[in-house]
């Protein structure tokens, strides 16, 4: 066999020796009550053109003044993403787009506000950051006539409403090996977004929006040409859109082909990427200083205000909760999206079994005013639940009354007329069932596991009618066992 | 003082204290200058648009404030030529262009607000160079200007409009804009005061722009007082300027007296030499000669990398200019060109609606910036900034203020250099340094050349220097050959 | 300095422009363009490696507004205008794919 057959052979065996490298490049529109050079409402869902003055409409002799708070917001964030916040300039970024007023995009380039951090994952793996540098957003066209898509003739109506709303790009490192991790990511940074106050971060609406640059290798070897996919509206496309482009991308290589470096267009109706332009089309977009705006050297005085307001950020809050509950950080992180983290420390500073809590946590706050829970009641419940005062499902019932109303649970166990049945005399309706049902409790001695299995579940129904619901299956089930093996 | 007072036309000193006095009315002083416009205008070309209804309704507002015992400022009833490049609200604003020829801007600028506060009355938009490129008046989308001094001769440019509106007795007062010396030019040209401020002094909110990092906005006036008054007026900072100076404008007018004293003057050797006229030079010589005899302090100041001055201009300012000017699209306001797609109607749009120069300046500036290129000549020319401010910095360790011409010659012909981009900017040896600088310089009519026509000479000074500038273009204009 | 500016240089640079040249005017530029890079080849003779570029004359930093919401422009002004309204948004032909 020669050793080009050898290397064909190796690669017949499908995706396994093919790595996907990812990253991710995401613009974020800042929650500023006004866009970035100019008093308009940042706002979304306006009337079409009507947040507009000189200035985002780009209009002859008009001059931009820079947002105080979107500058603030960028170097929270920044300062979240554990990067240096730098001394920056803007550049204009030059090419002809309707969308855009001024034919030239204010952004920063070489001086960006922000530079060289990282981004850790629930599951622990660290992504760089390389920057997140503010700029301005463009307006929105809506194509009009052939089935409006982008690319098909018709004519398109552009609203200038979202031109100047200042946006954030965040460009992480390629350090993203499947489509899974993406995501992990992208949720990772919107919770980081969402904690921080800088960002709605809807990604429907498009505050958050997400470019992917996806290209294959082989394990160890260089880089490959990458591709930027544009247009993913939710986590869901983002990992349909890389794995369907890696897919792509594979696929030419096999058949002998070339991946050429190209800007595509994730289509969701067909689920595919479509090319949107090549790199030989590539603009040169002639940066340069931009001559209307000064520099942003933030002071040490201002660097730390910002410093201290960046909240405590969702990795630390798993890290916390991870410790007190002996699980693992990705254990946690449910909790700690729902923001229920603090309730839990709470509740378990407060005595109660902290597996018992996250599982309440997990399974039953997954409503609407659950955080408000009092820590110490969510302990004594947790605590009756564990003396077998409450059934894990009346434990349930109690829990959401709490929610909806507050209140203590003894109270509303004792209202619901959920009674603590003792050990004891559990222990006797178990023996008064057993004498009642002789043939089945001796099917249920002798039988197979199957066997036994229904039984079980004969016997705890045949429990639970005589004590009205009030016993715990678990513990009827093990007094069963104690039975057969006695 | 009285004496540099030209006899046939007021000035806006003069014109205001009569108005506020009630000695005049602002409607009679429109009216004078109204009538001025009616006899030479169809010759002179300098206004683009005529505002006269609207001029009659803001004297006629002025005089019923001066009845009703208020004071409508510091330049009550001053008839202003605004150059088209200033936008006005409601009033088409066109820089002599096709691309924007019936735009109506929704805002006025800054510097129109603030003359209107201070009881000027906007008699017209003056004529430019299509977007301020120019040196001549003559890239204009709607005819050249000529000058009032001689109407076979350009007015110099761009500010060409408002020039020979103040030279001709249209307005008291013209505001012009300054990239590369297109105040002082022309006012030398046309024997007028011109003057730059320091970048940032006055707000350039309203003002279209050329060059971001040069335009300046100043005053074109009869005399010294009027460039002072006018410049209390409309300079100071402006908060929708994030370039503009935070100090407060010093008092200027009431110091105009003070002399020049104990001031040391160097007569800038490197702008004395090759390409300046004789009898330019000659009367830059003379000039130092008043300066000294006032009691200044003369000797000759060397800054030699103004020399480059040009060279890092013509790659600034079209760099500036070729983003700037990419808006003119055809998308939002101003020319369209319809074509099938987006892109060749932008193309089909600029290439109707732009003239020659301003092309030209577009691709030279869009070269500067391209791939391959930026470091060899944008940067490059962004570093030759640096050396020429500290040159300067090094000349005024021995001297307050700088002599030099503001244009090599007198006024030229018409259409003896539109044929060459290359000499056409050669006219703006002298004055590139300053704006390069950011820093204010005068150009003050001082005698005539050896045709007759007007000279001027420009003094130079720091930023923010402006009130011991003027106080030197006041004792030059004071001892200026009749 | 780089090399003299061609023919092809001005085309791709008015193309860069959205600009269209006649081929008398391609010829016109080109040579137009190369006096006045000529004339700034005298900057070639400057050692400027360690110059700071200036792009700002008048040094001045953190200059901000605070976020505070002022009137917008009507509607019916700004699309007065346009060159073409529908829906009241600005109409513009295809762009076929140009999305940056
Ligand atoms: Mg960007
Ligand atoms: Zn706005």
């Amino acid at each position: 066999m020669t050793e080009s057959g050898s290397r064909r052979g190796a690669d017949e065996g499908g995706t396994k020796q093919w790595e996907l490298v990812v990253g991710l490049e995401v613009h974020c529109e800042l929650a500023t009550a006004t866009k970035l050079f100019c008093g308009c409402p940042n706002q979304f869902g306006a009337e079409p053109n009507t947040n507009v003055c000189p200035v985002c409409l780009g209009l002859p002799g008009s001059l931009p003044v820079l947002n105080r708070q979107a500058v603030e917001f960028a170097m929270r964030l920044g300062r979240a993403l554990h990067c240096t916040v730098e001394p920056s300039t803007f550049a204009r970024k030059n090419y002809f787009y309707p969308d855009m007023p001024k034919d030239y995009q204010v952004s920063q380039y070489d001086q960006p506000i922000n530079a060289e951090g990282h981004l850790d994952l629930p599951s622990g793996q660290r992504i760089g950051i390389e920057r997140a540098h503010l700029e301005e957003d463009t307006g929105k066209s809506t194509h009009v006539g052939g089935g409006g898509r982008i690319h098909e003739a018709g004519h398109s109506l552009v609203d200038y409403n979202r031109a100047g709303v200042p946006l954030v790009e965040i460009v992480g490192r390629p350090d993203l090996r499947s489509s899974e991790d993406a995501k992990a990511y992208a949720a990772e940074l919107r919770a980081i977004l969402l904690a921080t106050g800088v960002s709605d971060a809807k990604m429907e609406e498009g505050s958050m929006r997400v470019d992917a640059n996806v290209s294959v290798r082989h394990p160890g070897e260089e880089f490959g040409t990458r591709c930027e996919i544009k247009n993913l509206n939710s986590l869901r496309s983002l990992g349909r859109a890389i794995d369907y482009e890696a897919r792509r991308q594979i696929d030419l290589i096999e058949a002998g082909e070339r991946v050429i470096q190209q800007t595509r267009h994730w289509d969701e109706a067909d689920g595919r990427t479509h090319t949107l332009r090549s790199k030989e089309e590539a603009y040169d977009y002639r940066y340069f200083p931009e001559p209307d705006l000064v520099p942003v050297v933030p002071s040490a005085e201002w660097l730390a205000e910002v410093e201290a307001s960046v909240p405590t950020l969702p990795a630390e809050r798993r890290e916390a909760v991870a410790e007190a509950a002996g699980v693992t950080p990705a254990d946690a992180a449910l909790v700690v999206e729902r923001g229920l983290d603090g309730l839990v420390l709470a509740a378990i500073a407060a005595g109660a079994d902290p597996l018992r809590v996250l599982t309440h946590a997990d399974h039953n706050l997954a409503v609407e005013g659950a955080d408000a829970l009092d820590p110490r009641a969510l302990a004594e419940l947790v605590t009756m639940e564990a003396d077998g005062a409450l059934t894990a499902t009346q434990a349930k019932t109690v829990l959401a009354e709490m929610v909806a109303g507050g209140g203590s649970p003894a109270e509303i166990a004792g209202a619901k007329g959920f009674e603590a049945v003792s050990a004891d005399a559990l222990g006797d309706v178990v023996d008064g069932i057993i004498a009642a049902n002789a043939d089945e409790w001796d099917r249920y001695v002798n039988g197979d596991d199957k066997t036994r299995g229904k039984l079980t579940g004969f016997f705890v129904g045949q429990v639970m009618r005589a004590t009205q619901g009030n016993a715990d299956g678990k513990a009827v089930t093990a007094l069963l066992e104690q039975r057969r093996g006695g | 003082m009285a004496d540099a007072t030209p006899a046939t036309t007021d000035t806006a000193v003069a014109i205001a204290e009569a108005v506020r006095s009630g000695e005049r009315s602002a409607r009679e002083v429109l009216d004078t200058h109204l009538a001025a416009i009616d006899a030479r205008e169809g010759e002179i070309h300098a206004f683009n648009l005529v505002l006269a209804d609207e001029a009659r309704a803001a004297a006629d507002e002025i005089d019923r404030r001066v009845a009703a015992g208020e004071d409508p400022g510091p330049l009550a009833g001053v008839p202003v030529a605004l150059k088209d490049n200033l936008c006005t609200r409601g009033v088409a604003t066109t820089c002599s262009s096709k691309i924007l020829e019936g735009w109506e801007p929704p805002y006025d600028a800054t510097v129109v607000r603030r003359l209107a506060d201070a009881g000027a009355v906007v008699v017209g938009k003056a004529n430019l160079d299509e977007f301020a490129m120019g040196s001549s008046t003559e890239n204009s989308a709607f005819g050249p200007t000529r000058n009032p001094r001689d109407t076979t001769k350009v007015p110099g440019g761009s500010s060409g409009g408002s020039t020979a509106a103040v030279a001709a007795g249209f307005a008291a007062v013209g505001l012009g804009s300054d990239t590369g010396g297109s105040i002082r030019q022309p006012a030398a040209l046309c024997g007028v005061v011109g003057m730059k401020p320091t970048y940032g002094r006055v707000s350039r909110y309203g003002l279209v722009a050329f060059a971001s990092s040069l335009d300046q906005i100043g005053p074109l006036t009869h005399t010294v007082a009027d460039t002072a008054r006018v410049l209390e007026v409309i300079g100071g900072h402006d908060p929708a300027d994030t370039t503009s100076i935070p100090e407060a404008m010093p008092a200027l007018e009431s110091v105009l007296g003070d002399g020049v004293a104990g001031l040391r003057v160097g007569v800038v050797r490197e702008l004395m030499g090759e390409g300046i006229a004789p009898d330019v030079a000659a009367r830059v010589r003379e000039a130092a000669e008043v300066l000294a005899a006032a009691g200044a302090e003369v000797g000759e100041a060397s800054v030699p990398a103004v020399t480059y001055g040009l060279s890092a201009y013509y790659l600034i300012a079209p760099a500036e200019a070729s983003s700037n000017l990419s808006r003119y699209d055809g998308v939002r306001y101003g020319l369209r060109v319809d074509a099938p797609t987006t892109p060749e109607m932008n193309l089909a749009s600029r290439t109707a609606g732009f003239g020659a120069e301003v092309k030209r300046r577009i691709m030279l500036g869009t070269y500067a910036l391209s791939a391959g290129y930026y470091d060899a000549y944008y940067g490059k020319a962004q570093k030759v900034r640096t050396l020429i401010i500290r040159d300067f910095a090094a000349a005024y360790e021995s001297f307050d203020l700088l002599l030099a011409p503001t244009s090599p010659t007198t006024a030229f012909p018409l259409g003896a250099k539109v044929s060459d981009p290359l000499t056409m900017y050669l006219n703006d040896i002298c004055t590139i340094p300053s704006n390069l600088a950011g820093q204010p310089a005068v150009s003050v009519p001082f005698g005539a050349g050896d045709d007759g026509l007007p000279v001027g000479v420009q003094l130079l000074a720091p930023a923010l220097a402006e009130a011991p500038l003027l106080r030197a273009a006041a004792v030059l204009e004071e001892g200026a050959p009749s | 300095m780089p090399q003299k500016i061609t023919r092809d240089d001005v085309a791709h640079v008015a193309d860069l422009a959205r600009l269209a040249l006649s081929d008398d005017e391609l010829e016109q530029f080109t040579g137009q363009l190369a006096a006045v890079l000529d004339h700034a080849a005298d900057v070639e003779a400057l050692d400027v490696a360690d110059v700071p570029p200036t792009s700002h004359p008048v040094p001045l930093e953190n200059v901000l507004r605070d976020d505070v919401v002022t009137p917008s422009l009507d509607r019916a002004e700004v699309l007065a205008q346009a060159p073409a309204v529908e829906d009241d948004r600005f109409r513009v032909p295809p762009s076929l794919g140009q999305e940056p």
